[in-house]
């Protein structure tokens, strides 16, 4: 199929840029959304134009480098689904498709779809570990946990880490992310012993590295990858004010 | 401090202050449908809470430091929210969020002006100095003949009118968001929250317009 592409292009963070045009014209239904762009690369460099930067790492929607806004929603909007997994049967012949970066004050642009979402890394530093040795792997039931307890944290730490919650977020806030964090080790017994002190910091890192507030719009949630609940949102406000009483 | 600095912080106090708020429209709207029962009902009700004296005061000291700390952290947060948001993206689309979540600060900022006018129309009483009758020899202004003669002109009428579609509107995605801000949600509960969040706004709707409709429609006379 053909398709046109409307494409972010910015060279570097104060650079203004802007939206450019290209053809896409023979995609295979089977590709994915990303080796589209690499065939379109392909062209532009043939042409020795400056091809399109986009960051990208295990294109099997695991490692949560992949960061495009398409059509208006992050990852695209199909659910549960990063830009990677997302297949170009979604589309159909003689479609417009607009392709954006992240856009967040705490997300500067290095260059065209690419952003720094160091942020997030400054939120995980301030306070996403548990500070134990954790030694050798322990033996199975050696610290009994409940399965609901189990899952609960396991579907906290689903959470790629791709930042889609702060590009979707009107307030830019990074409060799916952070909660997501926060929630996997609270109900943990290893992480419980710092989790006062956890959510203060990370909640804190976020404003300090410029993320927004959030007003319970749940457009993270929405176009999460992974489908984090914002419950975990409520969890962190509740691990917050137990947090407050001394 | 904490509480009043931090990002989580303000939202709790947004969110304590909005309890405040949705309590007093709620208990406001029940006084006020003592009109539904007459003019000695009404006037009767006024009259009671005159009596309570000081306690009067002690409610709108009250009433006046939850407003004014919700409106503070009102602004401070949305501008906040929107310095982190630099530039929209050319194509915006929004999947779950919805036109009363987006609007809160505009639809707040005109229940700010709408509490200004109704406090001047009906509690300080300057603006229709016709309206303002008194009640026998109490000494007191008969709130029957005020209600009633006030939605007379049709001015006071489309204010109103205004004021309560933005309440719907604030209250609409406010009443649920409190909750899940008092972290007293989880996935089952939040999609219930928001259908009785619209409902809550609506009944208040409902409620207070239906007192100035009524009365234009003739239903109270003098
Ligand atoms: C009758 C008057 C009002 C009522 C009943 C009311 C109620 C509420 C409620 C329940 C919330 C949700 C709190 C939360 O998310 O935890 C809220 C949020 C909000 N209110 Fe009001 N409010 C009123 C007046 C105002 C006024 C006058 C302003 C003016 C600035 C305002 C601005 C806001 C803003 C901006 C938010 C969103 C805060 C955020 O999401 O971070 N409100 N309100
Ligand atoms: S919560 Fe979801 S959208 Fe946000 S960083 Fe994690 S995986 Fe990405
Ligand atoms: S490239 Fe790893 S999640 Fe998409």
């Amino acid at each position: 199929m053909k398709l046109k592409l409307h494409v972010w292009r910015q060279n570097g963070p104060n650079d203004k840029g802007r939206m450019e045009v290209y053809d896409a014209p023979d995609v295979s239904p089977d590709q994915s959304f990303l080796e589209m762009l690499d065939d379109v690369n392909l062209v532009l460099a043939r042409q020795g134009k400056d091809v399109i930067a986009f960051d990208h790492d295990c294109r099997e929607g695991i490692c949560g480098m992949c960061s495009q806004v398409i059509n208006g929603v992050p990852h695209g909007g199909q659910e549960r689904t990063t830009v990677c997994q997302l297949h170009m049967r979604e589309f159909k012949d003689g479609d417009e498709i607009f392709i954006e970066p992240w856009k967040a004050r705490a997300f500067p642009v290095i260059k065209d779809l690419v952003v720094d979402r160091g942020g997030l890394e400054k939120i995980m530093q301030a306070g996403g570990y548990t500070s134990c040795h954790t030694g050798g792997v322990a033996d199975g039931n050696a610290l009994p946990i409940g399965k609901d307890i189990a899952d609960y944290s396991m579907d906290a730490a689903e959470c790629i880490g791709c930042g889609a919650c702060v590009a979707a977020c009107p307030n830019s806030s990074a409060m799916l992310y952070t909660s997501a964090k926060v929630a996997q080790l609270a109900v943990l017994p290893q992480g419980k012993v710092e989790a006062h002190r956890r959510v203060m910091a990370m909640t804190e890192a976020a404003t300090e590295h410029g993320f927004g507030n959030c007003s319970n719009h749940y457009e993270c949630q929405a176009s999460c990858p992974k489908g984090i609940d914002v419950k975990f949102i409520a969890k962190l406000n509740r691990e917050y004010m137990k947090a407050l009483i001394p | 401090m904490q509480l009043t600095q931090s990002s989580v912080g303000r939202k709790i106090i947004m969110a304590v202050t909005g309890i405040v708020l949705v309590a007093f429209v709620c208990v406001h709207l029940l006084g006020n449908s003592s009109l539904f029962f007459g003019a000695d009902a009404i006037n009767a009700y006024a009259q009671k809470l005159h009596s309570l004296g000081p306690f009067v005061w002690v409610f709108r000291l009250v009433m006046l430091a939850a407003f004014a700390i919700h409106i503070v952290f009102g602004i401070q947060l949305t501008l906040e929210n929107r310095a982190a948001t630099p530039e929209a993206n050319v194509q915006v689309k929004r999947l779950r969020t919805g036109f009363g979540a987006e609007t809160m600060i505009i639809s707040g900022l005109v229940l700010l002006a709408f509490v200004v006018y109704h406090l001047l129309h009906f509690t300080v009483r300057v603006t229709n100095p016709e309206i303002y009758v008194p009640l026998g020899s109490s000494g007191m202004v008969d709130v029957y003949v005020m209600m009633v003669k006030g939605f007379q002109s049709v001015l006071p009428v489309i204010i109103y009118l205004v004021g309560m579609a933005f309440l719907f509107l604030h209250v609409s995605h406010g009443f649920q968001s409190l909750f899940q801000t008092l972290g007293l949600s989880n996935d089952k509960s939040l999609p219930v929250m928001g259908t009785t969040s619209k409902l809550v706004g609506f009944v208040l709707l409902v409620g207070y317009i239906s007192i100035p409709l009524l009365i234009v429609a003739g239903l109270f006379k003098i």
